[in-house]
């Protein structure tokens, strides 16, 4: 009795890391969409914006949620000049050797963590942390509520840039059909360094908001890379909305594994799900057939 | 108002084009005749910036652009009308022809570029929140050229425009370039039906494995016994 009227909390806390995953994911697949270079470094670039959250919080007391505006703007910026000076000139070429080239980059990040701050976890304390909601029947972390909400708010933001504005457009018509972007005269290096600094702003703004649910450590993040992998995946590669939905049901999933069996299995139900969808939708539930 | 010279392009060891002089003058049609793998897309690519020439100038307006990234080269006003259409198939009618105005010399013209689009496409303006994946493939071809128009160029370099399509649309929108023409438009043309299109052009060149190998105005091309055999069947 006890367990099943827990279930809805276990589903609704699941739904809302979810969401700060899907925003995670939302960069993975916004980049690979557009850019078609799959960011190897996904996962560390998380990482490190944890890391900056954590900083900010501790030295200045600036809550993560508040942190994710300048993070996911520096990482903007990131984005942008990465793009521009490295990743460019790998564009078109074999895939192999942007695999190396992303993995370089994820192997330089994880270290210079571990150098900065060492293997061990640091987290944010955040004097709200073990505040929740009653909402009727069901028990809300305040935390998680604000991260899903600020995750939900930064995702809308960039499907209404995509959607409305001409330079969105623009970026979605490279994904469309780069030889007419080239015809038409757009130009396809900048909106690419804009594409790829606008998923590192998604991937700076979830790792802040990441910090609030778990701590940081640089071995989060292999983990974090083939999270926002599965996610994407499970969603559907290129679809917007398939990485939101894909990051809620595995949040899902890794919370009922963690309910209904371990924490530590929450895995293993993750890459069911993964082998699942592969199965019978191999394109994702809301990616387009090859 | 157009100078090719002494053009080379190769594609890794192929050879596409070499040594090839042409010119565009302001105001004419200029046909580009010669058989598949000729060059002529090609040489389309190189003068646009979308394939770097080996060798060679490309004169436009008295600076050589050979090289150039295709965003500036467009920015000039150098329009493209490429070879399979090439519209954005997921982006709505109205969102491919933004799409051709996107360059700084066409933002303020944004508007009245439109109403010009519409007045020669009305089909276009039935169409706006369309899909252009969705639209057949003269409406298709008549949006390329429309989203073409919206940049405001000065000399548009047609690709095959009437490829694929049936007789009478194709024959709709050869007008549509001989229209464009009249009205001011310089026009450099690559078309598979090479009667209409050394009709249409005041000059033209023959292309055969990347080498100019005659030119004339389109009338002494027509009456050549060179031309007829190869190209009209004759």
């Amino acid at each position: 009795m006890t367990v099943i009227s827990l279930l809805p909390n276990v589903v609704v806390q699941g739904v809302l890391t979810g969401l700060v995953y899907g925003l995670m994911a939302l960069g993975l697949s916004v980049i690979f969409g557009v850019v078609r270079v799959v960011n190897f470094a996904h996962g560390e670039f998380t990482v490190v914006a944890m890391y900056a959250a954590f900083v900010l919080f501790s030295a200045l007391g600036l809550d993560p949620i508040v942190a994710m505006l300048p993070i996911a703007v520096a990482f903007f910026v990131i984005g942008y000049v990465l793009q521009v000076a490295l990743i460019n000139p790998f564009v078109g070429r074999a895939e192999h050797e942007q695999f190396i080239l992303l993995v370089g980059v994820a192997i330089i990040v994880v270290n210079a963590l571990l150098m900065i701050f060492g293997p061990d976890s640091r987290p944010a304390n955040l004097s709200y942390a073990f505040d929740s909601y009653l909402l009727g029947p069901l028990i809300v972390d305040k935390v998680r509520l604000y991260a899903a909400g600020a995750a939900l708010a930064v995702a809308t933001l960039l499907f209404a840039f995509f959607r409305y504005t001409r330079t969105g457009t623009a970026i979605r018509a490279c994904a469309d059909n780069l030889a007419g972007a080239a015809v038409v005269g757009l130009n396809v290096k900048r909106l690419y360094a804009l594409t790829f600094g606008l998923g590192l702003a998604c991937v700076g703004a979830s790792g802040a908001l990441m910090v609030t649910i778990a701590d940081a450590a640089p071995s989060l993040a292999p983990a974090y890379t083939l999270l926002a992998f599965t996610i994407v995946i499970v969603g559907g590669l290129g679809s917007m909305a398939g990485a939101l939905i894909g990051g809620v049901l595995i949040g899902v999933s890794e919370a009922l594994a963690g309910f209904l069996a371990a924490p530590s299995m929450k895995s293993m139900f993750s890459f069911a799900l993964l082998i699942i969808v592969l199965v019978f939708r191999p394109q994702g539930l809301m990616g387009r057939r090859a | 108002m157009l100078a090719v010279e002494d053009l080379a392009v190769s594609y890794g060891d192929a050879q596409a084009l070499d040594a090839v002089s042409l010119e565009v003058e302001e105001g004419a049609i200029v046909a580009i005749v010669g058989a598949n793998g000729a060059g002529k897309t090609s040489l389309i690519r190189a003068v646009a910036g979308q394939h770097r020439p080996a060798r060679g100038r490309v004169i436009f307006r008295g600076s050589d652009i050979a090289g150039w990234p295709s965003h500036r080269v467009c920015n000039l006003g150098i329009g493209q009308v490429a070879e399979g259409r090439q519209v954005f198939p997921t982006l709505t009618v109205a969102e491919n022809l933004e799409m051709g105005a996107m360059l700084p010399r066409a933002r303020a013209r944004r508007t009245e570029n439109r109403a010009r689009v519409f007045a020669m496409f009305p089909i276009l303006e039935e169409r706006l929140a369309q899909p252009a994946g969705t639209l057949s493939g003269g409406e298709q071809q008549m949006l390329a050229i429309g989203r073409c128009l919206m940049g405001a160029p000065d000399l548009v370099m047609f690709d095959e425009p009437s490829l694929g399509l049936a007789p009478a649309v194709a024959h709709a929108v050869l007008a549509a370039v001989r229209d464009l023409n009249r009205e001011g438009l310089t026009c450099m043309l690559v078309e598979q039906n090479v009667a209409v299109s050394l009709k249409l052009a005041s000059r033209a060149y023959v292309l055969e494995n990347g080498r100019i190998t005659l030119s004339g105005t389109g009338e002494a091309l027509l009456a050549d016994d060179r031309v007829r055999q190869a190209y009209l069947g004759m």
